[in-house]
C-alpha cells in the first residue's frame, strides 16, 4: 500500500516517449525520450546537432513530433502551437530571447496574457490595466533578486543581454504551473547574472517545480542539475547523475567514447 | 507613461555624459512623432512669412479638408505598417469600396432597375473593403508572400474588378443623402470643416485607442517588433495579422464614404494617388517601414504636413513641379532620421 503510494507520486510529470522529427532529410530525433520527476531539475547536455532544441520544441509546443508521444501528468498532449504548451503548464525560455525590443518590460511580461481593467471598461472596452501589469511585473522582477533593472517601463532594448534574459526567465517563473523549460538561459550572461539564475533554478526547485535545463556549460550542470540526460544523435545516451559520472565522463558519453549500461544509469527519481 | 523615473540604471548615467545628438536621438527614439510635429511647427511658422493668409483658420480648414480623404486611408495604411507590412493597393480598395456603394444604390437601369436600399448598399460597401483586406490578408499569412508583392498584386486586380464592374464610367444618378454626409460642413468656432474632417478624426481616436489600451494593439506592435519573439510569447501571429489587414480594409472603404462626400460622385478615376500618399503619410509620419516603431497619431501629422507643404508652397507661388520636389526631400529626410534614431539602439 504504502510503496504504490509513493510509485504514484513518482510518476513523471512530462514525459517523451521515442519521439522522432525530421527537417526535410535531416533527422534531428530519431525515437528520442525524456522523463521528468516532480520537484527535480533535468538537465540535458548534448554535443551541436544531438537533438537538444528539437526536443525542447516538442516538449514546448513549438515543433510538432512526426511520431512519438508527449506525456504531461500521464495524459497524451498533441500541441500545435507553443500556445497549447503554455496552457498546459509548460513554460519555455528559448534560447533566442522571446522579448519584443520596443516593447516596454512590464508589456513582455504580459505579452499574449495581458491583464485588463476591472469593470465594464476592461469587458466593454478591452482597456488594459498598465498600472496593475507594472506593479506585478515589478514584483516578479524582484522576486527574482535582479536588482539591476529599476525602472519597469523602460524598453527592454535598452537592457543588457543579461538583463533581457532575466525577464524572459522572470516571464517564465511567473507563469509557468507544471514545468518550466530554460534553453541556454546563461549562454549569454555575465558571471554575476548566471549565478542569479542559477540560484533562481534552485529556488524554482524548492517551490517544487521541476525543470529541465538545457545547457553547454558543464560546471553549471553539475552544479544545479539532479540528473543529467546526454543525448546523441537525436536519441538518450544515457542519464547519469552528477554523483555517478564525472564531467569527463558526460563528455565521453556525448561523443559516443563511453556507453553506460541500463542499470548503472538514473533512470528512475532521486528522491 | 513612465511614473517611475527616479530610478533610472547604468544608460541614464550615462546620458549625462552623451553628446547633444546623442541625447536627441534617445529622445526621438522614445517619442518617433517629435520630429514630425517639430516639421510641421517650423514649416507652418514659416509659410506664414510668406504669405500672411497662411495662419489663418479658414486656410487651415481648407488644408483639414484636403487630407481627410489621405488621412482616413492613412489609419489603415499605420496598422499594416506597423506589422512590418505595407499596403499599395489601399487607394484601389478605397475606389472599390466607393463604387460598389454607388452602384448598388443606384442599380444598373437596363440589368436590374432601381438600385437596393442604402442601407444595404452602404454595410455592402464597408464589406468589401474588408474583404478586400481579407484577401491580402490571407495572402500574407496562408500563402506567405511578401506584403509588398501581394499589394502590388492585389491593387491591379481591385483596380480592374472596378473597372470591369462600372465599365469606366460613372454612376450618374444624383447619390443619396446619406452618403454625401461626410461632404456637409459644420463651423467650429473660427474653423469650418466637413464632417468628413471630423470622422477623420474619430477614426484616429478609436485607432489609437485600440492601439494604445487592449491586448490587440500590444500585438500588433509586438508581431511589427519581432514576429519569432510574439509567435514564442504565445500570440496568434496570423490572427493578428489577419485583423490587421481587415481593419485597414475598413478604414480603406470609410475613406472611401468621405471620397463620395466629398466630390459627390463616385468614380472609378478619382484617388489613384491615393495609394502613394497614405504611405507618404504614415513615413513622414515617424512610423518605422521595418515595423514596430511609429503611433497613429504621427500620421495624422504626416497627412497635415503634406497639405501644408502643398497649400503653403502654393500660396507662396511656388510652382508644382518644385511642390513634388519638396514632398520627395520630406519623405527621404523622415526615413533618414528614422535609420538615424534606430541605429541609435542597436
Amino acid at each position: 500500500m504504502d510503496q504504490k503510494g509513493t510509485q504514484m507520486s513518482k510518476a513523471p510529470v512530462l514525459q517523451a516517449v521515442g519521439v522522432t522529427k525530421a527537417y526535410g532529410r535531416v533527422i534531428a530525433l530519431d525515437g528520442a525520450d525524456l522523463e521528468l520527476f516532480p520537484g527535480e531539475v533535468l538537465a540535458v547536455v548534448g554535443d551541436n546537432g544531438a537533438g537538444k532544441s528539437t526536443l525542447i520544441k516538442c516538449l514546448s509546443g513549438a515543433e510538432t513530433p512526426d511520431e512519438g508521444q508527449i506525456i504531461l501528468d500521464g495524459q497524451e498532449m498533441s500541441f500545435k502551437r507553443p500556445q497549447d504548451g503554455r496552457q498546459a503548464g509548460i513554460e519555455t525560455v528559448y534560447q533566442t530571447l522571446a522579448v519584443a525590443p520596443a516593447l516596454d518590460i512590464a508589456s513582455n511580461l504580459f505579452l499574449g496574457r495581458e491583464m485588463r481593467k476591472p469593470g465594464p471598461l476592461g469587458s466593454v472596452f478591452r482597456m488594459l490595466d498598465g498600472s496593475g501589469m507594472r506593479k506585478a511585473a515589478k514584483e516578479h522582477i524582484s522576486a527574482l533578486g535582479i536588482g539591476t533593472i529599476q525602472n519597469i517601463s523602460q524598453a527592454v532594448e535598452t537592457l543588457s543581454g543579461g538583463q533581457r534574459q532575466a525577464v524572459a526567465v522572470a516571464r517564465a517563473a511567473a507563469f509557468g504551473q507544471k514545468v518550466i523549460i530554460l534553453d541556454e538561459p546563461t549562454a549569454a550572461l555575465g558571471v554575476r547574472e548566471s549565478r542569479q539564475v542559477l540560484k533562481l533554478i534552485e529556488s524554482l526547485r524548492e517551490r517544487g517545480m521541476p525543470v529541465i535545463l538545457i545547457s553547454h556549460n558543464m560546471p553549471q550542470v553539475f552544479e544545479v542539475a539532479d540528473r543529467i540526460q546526454v543525448q546523441r544523435l537525436g536519441k538518450r545516451a544515457a542519464v547519469v547523475t552528477p554523483k555517478s559520472h564525472t564531467m569527463n565522463d558526460v563528455v565521453a558519453i556525448m561523443t559516443g567514447a563511453m556507453t553506460v549500461d541500463k542499470k548503472d544509469q538514473a533512470l528512475s527519481p532521486l528522491r | 507613461m513612465s511614473q517611475d523615473t527616479t530610478n533610472y540604471d547604468a544608460s541614464t548615467e550615462f546620458q549625462g555624459r552623451a553628446t547633444f545628438s546623442q541625447k536627441m536621438q534617445a529622445v526621438l527614439h522614445k517619442y518617433p512623432w517629435l520630429s514630425s510635429t517639430m516639421v510641421l511647427v517650423v514649416a507652418s511658422i514659416t509659410f506664414s512669412f510668406f504669405n500672411e493668409n497662411f495662419l489663418t483658420p479658414s486656410n487651415f480648414s481648407l488644408i483639414l479638408q484636403q487630407v481627410a480623404i489621405v488621412g482616413a486611408v492613412a489609419t489603415g495604411q499605420t496598422l499594416i505598417i506597423l506589422t512590418a507590412g505595407i499596403d499599395l493597393s489601399c487607394g484601389a480598395i478605397a475606389i472599390f469600396s466607393s463604387m460598389a456603394m454607388a452602384k448598388l444604390v443606384q442599380g444598373t437601369p437596363a440589368v436590374d432597375g432601381d438600385g437596393l436600399s442604402i442601407w444595404i448598399a452602404f454595410p455592402a460597401g464597408l464589406l468589401v473593403g474588408m474583404l478586400a483586406g481579407a484577401i491580402n490578408g490571407l495572402l500574407v499569412t496562408k500563402v506567405k508572400l511578401p506584403p509588398f508583392i501581394v499589394t502590388l498584386g492585389t491593387f491591379n486586380i481591385f483596380l480592374a474588378l472596378t473597372l470591369t464592374f462600372t465599365k469606366g464610367t460613372v454612376p450618374a444618378n444624383e447619390m443619396p443623402d446619406f452618403l454625401l454626409t461626410l461632404g456637409h460642413y459644420v463651423n467650429l468656432g473660427p474653423f469650418r470643416v466637413t464632417t468628413g474632417v471630423l470622422f477623420m478624426i474619430a477614426m484616429y481616436i478609436v485607432l489609437a485607442f485600440a492601439l494604445r489600451y487592449t491586448a490587440w494593439g500590444r500585438h500588433v506592435y509586438a508581431v511589427g517588433d519581432d514576429i519569432d519573439a510574439a509567435r514564442l510569447a504565445g500570440i496568434s501571429v496570423n490572427r493578428v495579422l489577419m485583423s490587421v489587414y481587415v481593419v485597414a480594409g475598413l478604414t480603406f472603404a470609410l475613406a472611401a464614404w468621405i471620397v463620395i462626400g466629398r466630390v459627390t460622385v463616385a468614380s472609378p478615376n478619382t484617388g489613384g494617388d491615393l495609394n502613394l500618399d497614405a504611405i507618404t503619410a504614415v513615413v513622414i509620419g515617424g512610423t518605422s517601414l521595418f515595423g514596430g516603431r511609429g503611433t497613429i497619431f504621427g500620421s495624422l501629422i504626416g497627412a497635415v504636413i503634406v497639405g501644408v507643404f502643398r497649400n503653403g508652397l502654393t500660396l507662396a507661388g511656388v510652382d508644382l513641379y518644385f511642390q513634388l520636389m519638396a514632398i520627395g526631400v520630406l519623405i527621404i529626410f523622415a526615413v533618414s532620421v528614422d535609420q538615424w534614431i534606430r541605429k541609435a539602439r542597436k
